[in-house]
């Protein structure tokens, strides 16, 4: 069955123009409300410092420089190290991706598994694993500090990648229980009939189908572990730490100097990978080939 | 290919470290200036066969260091020297988790070059050495720009209600008098210099350093805040919640007259290209001339195994050198913790605050900074900052009410 | 071929559900067993991890609240006497009102705003995927730095204020965030620009999922675009509107960097939050007996209110497939 794009009336034949004029319209002006922020930053980072202390932050800057961008790269200092932010990339990577596979592919099966094979006081269960969201990290830090260094992984990629998985799931597995709540049950005894079993069933019927909530929790996940900074500075040092403290670690100066535009620099070149993963997973932000099947 | 470019990567710094043995320092020196000032003391224990790894926490003046200290401590792993101030030393020292430098702080005498009421800071209750003092920074200053206070022939106000009288001509000349930003601890460091000055350094010490509850709130304290009140009057509108170096950058700028700060201001006017007595003014608030409110960063050294002590003791040697202690102050703004460097380097602030030391020792005028974690512990110190902060911020609040609400929260706090 | 037992028995069970309780099912063979506790053994290693680094840690957050513990831990029990002291804290009055105006503020207009722009995109719009990516960058910069720029912006000497009295405006006024009243307001403001996008992402992968034959049956029988919306479409949407409360109300109570990047909890401790509370007083200020009561207290305040909610919405749904 080929995807339709199907949406309500609205868009579809000339009679209706002016609609569109105020969809786009409303797009535009949030939009524009949106940049408001990025635009700052931008034009603070192609300033020299002298401009930006002299006050006016909305300004075009009157001499455009591209050395803030350079010197977050591979100048400002991180500490000692004043080798730019590029080292800690491949850092914080190590643990994000491993943590967002893992803590999404369970979240997936969980969310199956709620929705789909229904047992008693699975909802309990559900409501349980869903208070866990609310626990602010710094709660959690000093246990956890003492269970890592227990085990002996306080100071590594694998504790960090346990600890962002441990508080990632219950996220994962709310989306991805709503998700399937409304994925057709027709469909599921259809395989099971078949002869499908558990993982099977997931595999062939609902993973194919679970493009966009796959994409919320990438997205959700892959922003909250790369930004995260308390736990990636807590269980981490020196070299190994993520890109998060050093990009910390350039901005909050204390007594010392603030060099705005680099910090600003150095803050878009560490959301760059955040952005890509945005702009990529959009590609699979389309209506799902269950909407409208099997029914008949 | 990436992958195989990382592996090596990592398989390279594992080879390094292996050779030398390396000594881990936590700290929030992060600016470009900071960052090569210590990158000193880094080359020196390079020389001494220790390399440095570097595990930086910037944020909230050490405020996220501190958090990832306790997690580290909690896991078991802590670094072996921390940047540290005041008070934090003692709560670690009394825990058991730092180690003794006894063994080099004897060996090389540094109860005699050290200020004692300093020294109490780097001690722990036996009267061990744990830590090695970096520097002295100051807290009593204003810093003024020299052109306003030339063009309106005005000089540095020996009295309070002299400061006074010198802003409202800076007013009426349209420079805004005082240049500050809206952060609980810039308000503090303030009052700081406001009770030194309402009730004199005895008075600052009963109450501050000794918490006297009849002292906290008494009349003299009252006058404190009073003076907390007229200062207001003296900021810009969009004082609340600036960066301290934007409220210097007012005063480089010739926008603001002066500014209330420590002495890392004086790096932000060098930075400029200023040069003190040239393009601006160093001097005491009103009030507070022959007193000294210190602050100090210190090294702490963690209990660690034998073969990292030594790493530690060395790096303990090598902070307290009398070259490192130089050469760091010169490029950070502060003073050497050590009283037998020669000030001959320095610039005039600098030389200033280097005698006045000498004085304010002799006189038991040296008295920690509430403002900067050198005069109450940590809970007592945050409970005042609530008070002064929110005074500060409604024009109009009774210092009487102020005085009492000031040493009741500190009492709670206890 | 081996075919589970239980086959049978599903394509006769109720719509709705898909197994019966798996107990009272005889198994074909131990491997018949082992699908059978599939699903739990699935689920198991979550609730596990739940049990242990959620619920464990709040019970040590809970026993440490009644302890003298100030920077480090201790054993000494002191009875109520923390949750009397941050009671009565100045402070803590403060940061509970702020957490309930911003709360509540935030959650709104993030729902709305959300899911408002992906209606709106959801129109066959050209360049769907650059609008998206521009209302969702916003959650992809770390606040440490957006935080300056919006502190910048809100500054009325610095910012919008100056910039709109330099374009001849003289009597625009925006001086929210130095107005001890109004700062909160300006919080509000800079979490609703940051986490709106993502409400709409969730929204927008909703609307995609919603069941067209609905709409066409509706379409046909003339019912007009806004009805559509209101009728059949908004109320499909309800699993997202839950996941969206409890991902923007977990927001909400974490806003720690938030309000520290943009007033620094000022002017004065103006826009106090319990997050900063808790995390000045656990940490900075080494009382951790009393950052410990502050945690606790607020969330027993969140319980109070998510598990009502979430007690509805986990039953309607159930009760709705019946």
């Amino acid at each position: 069955m080929a995807k339709t794009w199907e949406t309500p009336q609205m868009v579809q034949e000339t009679g209706f123009r002016w609609s569109r004029v105020v969809v786009y319209g409303l797009l535009v002006f949030f939009g524009a409300i949106y940049l408001l922020p990025l635009l700052v930053m931008l034009l603070t980072s192609f300033k020299p410092l002298p401009e930006i202390y002299a006050g006016n932050m909305v300004a075009l800057p009157r001499h455009w420089t591209v050395e803030p961008w350079v010197n977050a790269w591979t100048k400002a200092c991180v500490g000692l190290n004043c080798n730019g932010i590029k080292g800690y990339f491949w850092n914080s990577i190590q643990m994000t991706v491993p943590a967002v596979v893992i803590s999404t592919g369970m979240g997936l099966l969980n969310g199956y598994v709620l929705t789909k094979w229904r047992f008693r006081g699975a909802n309990v269960l559900f409501g349980l694993i869903l208070f866990g969201c609310f626990i602010p990290f710094q709660i959690v830090l000093i246990p956890m500090a003492t269970f890592l260094g227990r085990m002996g992984i306080a100071s590594s990629t694998t504790g960090l990648v346990f600890v962002h998985v441990v508080y990632g799931l219950c996220f994962t597995t709310l989306y991805a229980r709503n998700y399937y709540m409304a994925f057709p049950d027709e469909l599921v005894k259809a395989a099971m009939i078949d002869g499908a079993r558990f993982f099977s069933i997931f595999r062939r019927v609902l993973l194919p189908n679970s493009g966009p909530i796959i994409i919320v929790a990438v997205i959700w996940q892959f922003t909250n572990i790369w930004n995260d900074f308390l736990f990636g500075a807590s269980f981490s040092t020196g070299t190994s730490a993520p890109m998060t403290v050093a990009l910390n670690n350039v901005v909050m100066t204390s007594t010392g100097e603030r060099e705005y535009n680099v910090h600003m620099a150095a803050a878009m070149i560490a959301a760059l990978p955040t952005l890509m993963v945005y702009v990529f997973g959009g590609r699979y932000f389309v209506r799902g080939l269950m909407a409208g099947s099997v029914k008949g | 290919m990436r992958i195989v470019v990382a592996v090596m990567a990592l398989f390279g710094v594992q080879l390094a470290r292996a050779e030398e043995q390396a000594v881990e320092v936590v700290h929030w020196w992060t600016s470009g200036g900071e960052a090569a000032a210590l990158n000193v003391l880094k080359e020196d224990m390079q020389k001494r066969g220790y390399a440095w790894k570097d595990s930086p926490i910037a944020g909230g003046g050490g405020e996220q260091a501190r958090t990832v200290l306790r997690a580290r401590v909690a896991a078991g792993n802590p670094p072996d020297a921390m940047q540290m101030l005041g008070f934090t030393i003692r709560d670690y020292a009394d825990e058991g988790l730092l180690g003794d430098l006894s063994s080099v702080a004897n060996k090389e005498g540094w109860d005699k070059v050290v200020p004692a009421p300093l020294a109490k800071f780097s001690k722990n209750a036996k009267g061990q050495w744990v830590a090695a003092p970096v520097n002295i920074h100051r807290t009593n200053w204003i810093w003024a720009n020299k052109k306003i206070f030339d063009e309106l022939k005005i000089s540095p106000p020996k009295t309070f209600d002299e400061l006074i009288a010198i802003s409202a001509k800076i007013k009426a000349a349209g420079y805004i008098p005082l240049a500050h930003g809206g952060q609980p601890w810039q308000e503090a460091t303030i009052f700081d210099s406001a009770v030194m000055s309402a009730g004199g350094p005895a008075f600052y010490k009963k109450a501050m350093i000794e918490f006297d509850p009849a002292a906290l709130g008494s009349k003299n304290m009252e006058k404190a805040f009073d003076q907390m009140a007229k200062l207001r009057t003296l900021v810009d509108d969009n004082f609340s919640g600036r960066d301290w170096n934007l409220a210097t950058a007012m005063v480089i700028n010739g926008k603001a007259a002066m500014q209330m700060m420590g002495d890392w201001a004086k790096g932000e006017f060098i930075k400029a290209g200023k040069k003190p007595n040239v393009d601006f003014l160093c001097f005491q608030y009103p009030g507070t001339e022959g007193a000294f409110t210190f602050n100090t960063d210190q090294f702490a050294m963690f209990k660690v195994s034998e073969k990292q002590a030594k790493g530690q003791l060395t790096l303990a040697s090598a902070v307290m050198n009398p070259s490192f202690q130089e050469t760091f102050n010169l490029a950070k703004g502060s003073i050497p913790a050590r009283t037998d460097v020669p000030d001959t380097k320095f610039e005039a602030c600098g030389k200033k605050s280097m005698a006045d030391l000498k004085v304010a020792i002799k006189n038991d005028t040296m008295l920690g900074s509430f403002a900067h974690g050198h005069a109450m512990p940590d809970a007592m110190k945050g409970a005042g900052y609530d008070v002064v902060t929110k005074f500060f911020n409604h024009p109009g609040a009774s210092s009487a009410e102020a005085a009492k609400e000031f040493a009741k929260a500190i009492e709670a706090a206890k | 071929m081996q075919t589970p037992v239980m086959t049978e028995q599903e394509a006769r069970a109720p719509a709705g559900s898909v197994t019966q309780p798996a107990a009272r099912v005889g198994w074909s063979s131990p491997r018949g067993w082992l699908q059978q506790q599939l699903p739990r053994l699935v689920l198991s290693p979550t609730v596990l991890i739940t049990f242990v680094f959620v619920y464990g840690f709040i019970l040590w957050t809970l026993y440490l609240s009644f302890t003298r513990s100030r920077g480090i831990p201790s054993h000494e029990l002191v009875g109520w006497l923390n949750y009397q002291r941050v009671w009565n804290h100045p402070r803590w009055s403060v940061a509970l009102h702020n957490l309930a105006v911003f709360g509540i503020l935030y959650i709104a207009l993030c729902l709305v705003l959300g899911l408002l722009i992906a209606i709106l995109l959801d129109q066959r719009i050209r360049q769907e995927g650059a609008l998206r990516a521009i209302y969702l960058y916003p959650m992809a910069l770390s606040f440490i730095v957006t935080g300056t720029a919006w502190k910048w912006m809100l500054n009325p000497g610095l910012g919008l204020e100056k910039l709109f009295k330099d374009w001849g405006f003289a009597n625009f006024k925006f001086d929210w965030i130095i107005d001890e009243r109004m700062a909160i307001y300006t919080v509000v403001i800079a979490g609703v620009w940051q986490a709106s996008g993502f409400v709409m992402a969730m929204f927008l992968a909703g609307l995609r999922g919603v069941d067209q034959d609905l709409i066409k049956a509706a379409s046909i029988d003339g019912a007009s675009l806004p009805r559509i919306y209101r009728r059949i479409i908004i109320p499909q949407l309800r699993p997202v509107f839950l996941s969206a409360v409890v991902i923007l109300a977990h927001l909400a109570i974490k806003s720690y960097e938030l309000v520290v990047a943009l007033t620094g909890g000022g002017p004065g401790y103006a826009t106090e939050m319990p997050s900063t509370f808790m995390y000045a007083h656990t940490f900075t200020r080494s009382q951790l007996g009393w950052g410990a009561a502050s945690a606790t207290m607020m969330l027993l305040t969140v319980a109070a209110i998510m598990v009502p909610y979430l007690y509805s919405e986990v039953r309607t749904v159930r009760s709705r497939r019946q």
